[in-house]
């Protein structure tokens, strides 16, 4: 591994990158779940088992997260810096939706908990909409291209006042965000369906299910055109220009991402159709890899084939690229090795998972557990 | 404006960081504690025990929440409000933070549930081993964490690039075994421990006082105030390591903790006293107004040897050649000479000048030990602010005595089977509940403020860390974390105490 060169260190890097996004999205049926909490429950009951059914996986979902700002920090320092930094807004936003959900599942139910169960819920609901579009919202904009400009010495600063709440006037980052945010629920539904074995939720999911994703289909139809007929920012050395159809190029040129999208894409439907028409409770694990697939493939059409991660909408030459972003030889190396940690982790995670899992949740079960939410 | 946004940017960085820090500490000592619980109940298999581990992890729950909900806020703010920081150190300070996120979050955050949820869904013993991996987990975090910031403290291992204008990490290895990062580490998980017990203790004084739960609370306050005793020691000896890093790594730190002026061979050390307000640095005005000395003891402390000097304020401002010691203004002055060379760099490498070029880097290398200073513009910056971390210091080190004393007088007193009628002693350990957390905010106080001007010490000046975004927005969300963070600080006290009055059986 020592002699590998620096880019194919980078594009590694991107990679597990994307393997990361797509393992948060993939996550984020907590949001999902949160969003659907009152349409799904209509006693209380049925809410504390949405709730429980939640609570078992919501750190992991928000350990995702933090994993993702961890890993973007090490790997590509001048990303984190000027995106974090620039779009400042934006990530505070989204921060605060994610501040808030971390005590709402502890504190909602506890006596005397001062902000009431009503708004420790609506916590939950501005996390799992609010939240998730503007992560949506955010991620797209690695597509659209951010305000900022670095000088000679890699400082950067954004050049509006917005600090990246322009994003929001975009309306291809707007479907983006949606579309994230209606395939949280779709993927709350098939969890849902997976892990509660009350018939009235169940139901109800299904039910919703049907509604969630005609959405999600809409919106992911609009964004996949979009995408595809946009323009993208293709680098060589250091020149920096604007190339039409760029994503579609590389979607055509790079095979891999063209069969792990459709794949992907393949995935869900089948979730879908086995949950919709057969009765099936084992959806959640088809979306489950589709999307995680969907997700690498759509973030991989970025970082590879001299396509910048982060395009400059003030000054093209300022664009970020894997190569211009990254750590050192060095660190990257380093942390190559530290990166071979992940199957580990992914395998115990799995393992207490399926372990905790075993049976399905219900009402009584839920009331027996003395230490439940 | 300039000045604004970094004032701005260390306060709301100081919020957020002081708000974490008062549950993460909890955290780190109540799992251990609870996780020792557990293990007695494992091996005894007396149900009482197990009511008493699920009693005390109840009450972790709800810290532990509150702790994520601050943490994430930390995790990103690099990014958001240091994002020059992040660029210029990123290559190096970025690695401990994602392995903190690999290696201990998920750990943490996997076997929480099961700790939680588990009770009856997994073995007996998976479920401990799920309570001490959480433990573990979270000493975890904190390790990784301090690493991070015992770099900041004392950097090692890295290189600046002129080319990408950054440092880059040289030798990993260097930077993780820093051993300023484990006197922090050991110091700061000590201290997590010690504030586990207090809380242990003082509330189990609570219940005897009441005369409530007592039987439980007895055998809570045993485990409480035994492992107070032991890791109060190991905190006493850890803060003294953690002062010998910071006399040999971070001299203007340690003359500002003691507030020595003048230094000198075998200094004594300032047991307490009150500072002459109107004390300047470089004049002749005596320095404290009262004090009570131990002689020789700093000089033993700071550096394990009676006749090692002790360089004072005014010896780093203004120099002292007879000791060897450079004065700040001529660090200022090879400091621009390095931001000269980098710049002549820059702009040849871009004139294609070679020769120019090479020139311009060795020179850079000759004083690039200066680099940082370069961007100082008065030789009396170099101190950090004075009363504060002078006050901070001696009132952390006071209570860390009176917590060693505490937890042995209860020890004998439940020896001498005297405890629940002595109802000062009762008293004072309830009492000694926030004094831990105070204790540890300020141990906090000494380190960073302690470390001020510098972001990076000796490297990068906080002033040059900050991002580029106006004053205005980090105002405004300075303000809403004050309104939040307090918001939920007051539900987690609420929640907790009705939790507590609830008592140990119903738990
Ligand atoms: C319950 C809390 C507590 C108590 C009683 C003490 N400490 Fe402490 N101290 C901490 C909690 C703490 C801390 C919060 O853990 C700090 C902040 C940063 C760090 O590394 O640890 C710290 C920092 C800190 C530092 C600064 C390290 C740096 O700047 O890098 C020194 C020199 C000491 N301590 C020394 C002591 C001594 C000699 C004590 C004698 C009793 C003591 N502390 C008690
Ligand atoms: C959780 C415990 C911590 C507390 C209570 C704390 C406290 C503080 C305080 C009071 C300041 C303001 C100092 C000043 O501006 O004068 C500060 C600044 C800062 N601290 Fe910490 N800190 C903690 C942990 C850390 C850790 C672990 C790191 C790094 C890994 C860190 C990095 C920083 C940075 C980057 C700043 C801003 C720049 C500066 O002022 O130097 N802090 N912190
Ligand atoms: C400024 C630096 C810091 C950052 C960036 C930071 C970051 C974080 C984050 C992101 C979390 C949430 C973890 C999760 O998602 O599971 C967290 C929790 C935690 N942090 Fe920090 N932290 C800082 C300072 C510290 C320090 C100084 C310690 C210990 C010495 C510490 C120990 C912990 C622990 C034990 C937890 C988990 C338990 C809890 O939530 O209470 N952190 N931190």
């Amino acid at each position: 591994m020592n002699n590998l060169s620096l880019l194919t260190l980078q594009q590694y890097w991107w990679f597990l990158i994307t393997v990361l996004a797509g393992t948060f999205v993939f996550m984020t049926f907590v949001q999902g779940g949160q969003f659907l909490l009152n349409r799904l429950a209509k006693t209380e009951d049925e809410k504390d088992v949405i709730i429980n059914s939640l609570g078992r996986k919501w750190e992991l979902t928000f350990t995702s997260l933090v994993m993702f700002g961890g890993a973007l920090f090490a790997a590509f320092p001048l990303f984190y810096a000027v995106s974090f930094g620039g779009a400042y807004y934006v990530w505070m936003a989204i921060l605060f939706c994610f501040i808030v959900q971390a005590v709402s599942y502890e504190y909602r139910k506890k006596i005397n908990n001062f902000l009431g169960q009503k708004v420790y819920e609506t916590f939950l609901y501005i996390n799992g909409s609010v939240g998730i579009i503007l992560i949506g919202i955010a991620l797209a904009t690695l597509y659209t291209g951010g305000n900022f400009i670095k000088d000679d010495m890699n400082l950067s600063h954004w050049t509006n006042l917005w600090y990246g709440l322009e994003a929001v006037t975009n309306p291809f980052n707007v479907a983006f965000g949606l579309m994230l945010f209606f395939l949280s629920q779709v993927q709350a539904n098939l969890y849902f369906i997976n892990n509660i074995a009350e018939e009235t939720i169940v139901q109800r999911a299904r039910k919703e299910l049907c509604k969630d994703s005609k959405l999600f289909l809409g919106f992911f139809i609009i964004v996949a055109i979009s995408l595809f007929s946009i323009s993208g920012v293709e680098y060589q050395d250091n020149s920096f220009t604007l190339v039409s159809f760029k994503f579609l190029h590389n979607l055509l040129n790079t095979p891999a991402i063209l069969i792990g999208l459709l794949i992907g894409v393949v995935s869900i439907l089948y979730a879908l159709y086995i949950t919709l028409y057969k009765n099936s409770t084992k959806g959640i694990w088809f979306s489950g890899i589709g999307t995680i697939l969907v997700v690498i493939s759509v973030v991989s059409l970025l970082g590879f084939n001299h396509t910048v991660i982060y395009p400059s909408l003030s000054d093209i030459n300022s664009s970020l690229t894997i190569e211009n972003s990254s750590g050192s030889h060095y660190t990257l190396l380093v942390m190559g090795y530290v990166s071979f940690l992940v199957p580990i982790v992914l395998g115990y995670v799995f393992l207490v998972w399926r372990s905790m899992d075993r049976e399905k949740l219900t009402i009584d079960e839920v009331k027996s557990d003395h230490h439940h939410y | 404006m300039e000045d604004y946004i970094v004032d701005w940017s260390r306060a709301q960085f100081a919020l957020t960081a002081l708000y974490h820090w008062i549950f993460v500490p909890l955290t780190l000592g109540l799992t251990f504690i609870v996780a020792i619980m557990e293990t007695i109940y494992v091996k005894t298999g007396k149900e009482e025990w197990k009511s008493i581990t699920k009693f005390w992890m109840t009450l972790l729950g709800i810290n532990f929440a509150i702790g994520l909900a601050t943490g994430i806020i930390m995790e990103f703010e690099f990014g958001t409000n240091w994002s020059n920081y992040s660029w210029i150190v990123g290559d190096i300070f970025g690695a401990p933070l994602a392995i903190e996120g690999l290696m201990a979050f998920f750990m943490e955050s996997t076997f929480f549930a099961v700790m939680f949820f588990g009770w009856g869904k997994v073995s007996k013993k998976m479920h401990l081993l799920s309570t001490w991996l959480v433990a573990i987990g979270s000493n975890l975090s904190a390790l990784w964490i301090l690493v991070a910031n015992g770099w900041m403290q004392h950097p090692t291992g890295m290189k600046f690039n002129l080319d990408t204008a950054r440092f880059e990490m040289s030798n990993f290895f260097d930077v993780i075994f820093n051993p300023t990062a484990y006197s922090k580490f050991l110091h700061t998980v000590g201290s997590g421990y010690v504030m586990g017990s207090l809380f242990v203790v003082g509330i189990s004084a609570w219940f005897l006082l009441k005369g409530r739960d007592t039987l439980l609370a007895k055998k809570s306050i045993v485990v409480g105030a035994t492992f107070g005793l032991i890791t109060s020691i190991f905190l006493i000896l850890t803060g003294d390591e953690s002062a010998h890093q910071v006399a040999l790594h971070q001299p203007t730190k340690l003359a500002s903790m003691e507030a020595i002026y003048d230094g000198q061979k075998r200094e004594s050390l300032i047991a307490i006293g009150e500072l002459n307000p109107d004390k300047e640095i470089g004049d002749k005005k005596d320095d404290f107004l009262w004090k009570i000395e131990i002689p020789y003891a700093l000089s033993i402390l700071g550096y394990h040897k009676i006749d090692a000097f002790v360089a004072g304020i005014d010896d780093l401002v203004y120099g002292n050649p007879k000791m060897g010691i450079e004065s700040a203004s001529s660090k200022i002055k090879k400091g621009k000479i390095a931001i000269e060379a980098l710049k002549t760099y820059k702009q040849a490498k871009k004139d294609n000048d070679m020769p120019k070029a090479k020139e311009a880097l060795a020179k850079f290398r000759t004083y690039e030990k200066y680099f940082g200073y370069g961007y100082l513009k008065n030789p009396k910056d170099i101190i950090p602010p004075i009363a504060i971390s002078f006050y901070s210091f001696h009132i952390m080190v006071g209570l860390g005595t009176w917590f060693l004393v505490l937890f042995g007088l209860v020890l004998w007193f439940i020896k001498k089977d005297k405890l629940e009628t002595s109802k000062t002693l009762l008293y004072l350990a309830i009492f000694s509940i926030p004094l831990g957390y105070l204790a540890g905010e300020l141990g906090w106080v000494v380190a960073e403020v302690g470390r001020q001007p510098w972001a990076i010490f000796e490297m990068l000046p906080t002033g040059m860390a900050t991002s580029q975004i106006s004053t205005t927005s980090v105002q405004i969300t300075f303000w809403l974390f004050v309104l939040i963070f307090t918001a939920l600080l007051i539900s987690e006290i609420k929640i907790m105490l009705t939790q507590i009055k609830n008592g140990i059986k119903e738990a």
